[in-house]
């Protein structure tokens, strides 16, 4: 495959040794490999000077945990290529994305909407009809949540179809991210997957900087993004509660959900763990007396959980809200490209802490959840409650396992802060997040400096997944369907 | 039905009972209590800062700026940086964020939040807020929503976040104020009735924090409006919100 370089998660390749293609090859190769049931996780340009832009393009091989990295150069004036999306509709989001980046046009594109910017130059769907009306929300919720605006198009109750706006969360992130790049910055890309973020970008940063961390470091990292899916999966399963007016469990999952939290605190200094991983190991060693609290306070979560949960599902009208609503189809979910827990929820065996694994999966023996993936509200309710409990074995595991390395250190110091990266370099971390995977990719020039790096929320993917997901539901249930994703907007708009 | 009232009787009341002497883990990190006298000025905490929050030649730390992340004190080598559990963070000045050698727990506690007397009168039984995420990372916002949760029960103050900027006392800004809110910002806050209060929640939300030298923020709107009150933290404990609120409509301490 000279048309490609193979590499695998949290390795560093050499930047030159990636093939630069003709567009039309590229292209070519591209759908050639998504038939072979390979699918994008980078799309993206950079500014190759003189007028030109790179684009690089990284595909995931789940069966074999392999990645695939190619790129090819755009040079002015000419500035377009040949959608993608017509083929692999999957890549819908990422030429969006790279058209508003670079101004590179894919042609036949069929919905080149704004992705972060612009949201007043666009012309949203319309519809007509007697019974046909609109009813748009945002970019302000009711709630305390994140801006974001929504435009159902609905006749009579039921919507046919949404469109998302987003981007009012724009940060810039990624070019801070070059400019000066820090713990702290990841940890503030989506408040919600502080662990998950940080991880990455600790991973791809160690990658470059060549810095190997302590096995006592790797568990309390792993730790602790247990800890955070868990802790969300707990609120989520509230929140869904409280979206079907059953007040009971929303409001129990939601104190369950703060013993975890305040577990966090005791081991990091911050409920969402802001502060606990830096590059070279974590900042906080969990001692004896430490890990016997937690231990007993995940015992009482779990059963606290197992039991609001059998309860709750016991309650026939919460079956009837639950059962197919927001549902969306295997086939579909493959189709437009959808990872993670909505993923597996829909039937598609996705779960990069499997697909790409390190040694702990098998040291720790730990094994996928299975279940039956019917794509609707039930089937992300139950999933997450699966998903809960495999968290808290994994800790368990965690626990006995960190006995057993006492006198490790935890951390590499400023050093390690401080070590410049290797030159040239190009590196991919991929993390499973509570939500999904987190891809971060890296790349440094002939200083060593970062010049690019590339931030993919599994939000991104997604949130598309829950537009199609709400079609011919009943308005009323949008809230239901939307929490059962509970999707990042600062995670997509970056 | 049964089952669920058993619930409800295993579950018990769970409620913080006195919310403003509440105990804090001593993990985590609130006030910085600084050593001026064990400082060498190395500057390994200035490099490090993500916010520039820090300052030498006298030692300081803006709060306004401040993640709360540590680096500054795990660094340190002559522990001149240190922070304490103490969570009342919250002040009506900005000037008054910055911590120097003589701030103490009782000191700040005493002096960070001038009560006013119109404020007090109008909203000490009931305060609803419309809160506004302009940029912010989710953080802030799922520590305000836990503010509502069964643990804080801050509703039972009065205080709630309201859907209609129409039925509010004032708004409460996280986020940096990202280019693309900033409008929707300004129309909210114009559709609060008078008299209004505007609350600034988070690092982001006071100075920018981690993305005051992003390129895609416009935070105008807070040289328009008065600011009535600075709370710190990455994100904003619910009990240091709470407290915030508390001290700021409530007048006996």
């Amino acid at each position: 495959m000279s048309n490609w370089i193979k590499t695998k998660n949290n390795e560093k390749i050499d930047l030159n040794s990636i093939p630069t293609l003709e567009i039309k090859v590229l292209r070519e190769e591209i759908i050639r490999l998504c038939k072979l049931d390979m699918r994008p996780i980078g799309f993206f340009g950079k500014d190759w000077g003189n007028n030109t832009t790179k684009l690089f393009v990284a595909l995931a091989d789940d069966k074999n945990g392999a990645l695939y990295v190619s790129s090819s150069i755009f040079e002015f004036p000419a500035s377009n290529y040949e959608s993608l999306t017509p083929d692999i509709p999957a890549f819908h989001i990422f030429e969006r994305e790279f058209y508003e980046d670079f101004n590179i046009k894919p042609l036949n594109h069929p919905w080149l909407k704004p992705l972060r910017k612009n949201q007043d130059n666009y012309q949203f769907f319309k519809m007509d009809g007697e019974e046909v009306h609109e009813v748009a929300v945002g970019p302000i919720h009711a709630g305390v949540i994140e801006p974001g605006h929504f435009r159902f198009m609905c006749n009579g109750e039921t919507v046919y179809h949404l469109e998302i706006m987003l981007g009012y969360q724009h940060r810039g992130i990624e070019n801070l991210m070059a400019q000066r790049p820090s713990n702290q910055l990841a940890e503030s890309i989506s408040g919600d997957s502080v662990i998950a973020y940080n991880l990455a970008y600790s991973q791809v940063m160690e990658n470059l900087k060549g810095i190997s961390v302590s096995n006592k470091a790797q568990l309390i990292r792993k730790l602790a993004l247990e800890m955070e899916r868990a802790a969300i999966h707990i609120g989520d399963l509230g929140a869904i509660a409280g979206d079907i007016a059953y007040l009971m469990g929303a409001s129990v999952f939601g104190a369950t959900r703060t013993l975890v939290i305040n577990t966090m605190l005791e081991f990091s200094g911050s409920r969402f763990g802001r502060g606990l991983i830096t590059i070279g190991g974590v900042n906080f060693d969990i001692d004896d007396e430490k890990i016997k609290r937690a231990e007993k306070t995940f015992e009482k979560v779990e059963s606290d959980v197992k039991r609001m949960v059998k309860t709750m599902l016991k309650n026939s009208t919460v079956i009837s809200r639950l059962e197919k609503t927001g549902t969306i189809s295997t086939e579909r979910a493959k189709e437009i490209g959808l990872v993670g827990m909505a993923a597996r929820a829909a039937g598609l065996n996705l779960d990069s802490r499997f697909n790409f694994r390190d040694k702990w999966i098998d040291e720790l023996n730990i094994e996928p959840v299975q279940i039956k993936g019917t794509g609707d509200v039930n089937a992300r309710f139950k999933l997450r409650y699966r998903e809960i409990l495999q968290s808290f074995s994994i800790i368990k595991k965690i626990f006995a396992r960190l006995r057993e390395c006492t006198n490790e250190p935890v951390n590499c110091g400023y050093e390690a802060l401080t070590k410049e990266n290797s030159k040239d370099s190009f590196a991919i971390s991929i993390v499973e997040g509570w939500r999904g995977e987190v891809v971060h990719i890296a790349m440094t020039d002939n200083k060593g400096n970062l010049t690019r790096y590339k931030i993919k929320d599994p939000s991104f993917n997604n949130w598309y997944g829950l537009a199609l997901a709400v079609r011919n539901n009943g308005v009323s249930d949008f809230p239901l369907c939307n929490k059962s994703f509970n999707l990042s907007y600062s995670g997509n708009d970056l | 039905m049964f089952d669920t009232l058993k619930s409800r009787i295993y579950q018990g009341n769970q409620f913080i009972k006195d919310i403003r002497n509440a105990p804090m883990r001593e993990q985590f990190r609130g006030l910085p209590l600084l050593k001026e006298t064990n400082c060498d000025n190395c500057s390994k905490c200035l490099n490090i800062c993500p916010t520039g929050a820090l300052s030498l030649n006298p030692l300081k730390i803006d709060m306004g700026k401040c993640t709360f992340c540590g680096a500054c004190k795990n660094i340190c080598s002559r522990n001149a940086i240190n922070f304490s559990n103490f969570y009342k963070l919250a002040s009506t000045s900005r000037e008054n964020l910055m911590v120097d050698e003589r701030t103490t727990e009782e000191l700040y506690e005493k002096t960070a939040v001038k009560v006013k007397e119109e404020i007090t009168s109008l909203f000490s039984k009931s305060l609803k807020l419309r809160q506004v995420s302009a940029g912010g990372c989710n953080g802030c916002e799922m520590e305000l929503n836990a503010c509502s949760n069964v643990n804080f029960d801050m509703g039972r103050f009065g205080i709630d976040f309201v859907a209609s900027p129409r039925h509010a006392d004032g708004i409460v800004i996280t986020g940096p104020i990202t280019k693309n809110m900033a409008y929707a910002l300004e129309d909210c806050y114009q559709a609060v009735p008078e008299p209004k209060i505007v609350i600034l929640c988070g690092a982001c939300a006071i100075s920018g924090g981690i993305f005051q030298n992003s390129t895609e923020i416009d935070r105008n709107f807070l040289l328009k409006y008065p600011i009535d009150l600075y709370i710190p933290g990455c994100p904003v404990h619910p009990l240091t919100f709470i407290n915030a609120i508390l001290s700021y409509v409530r007048n006996k301490k």
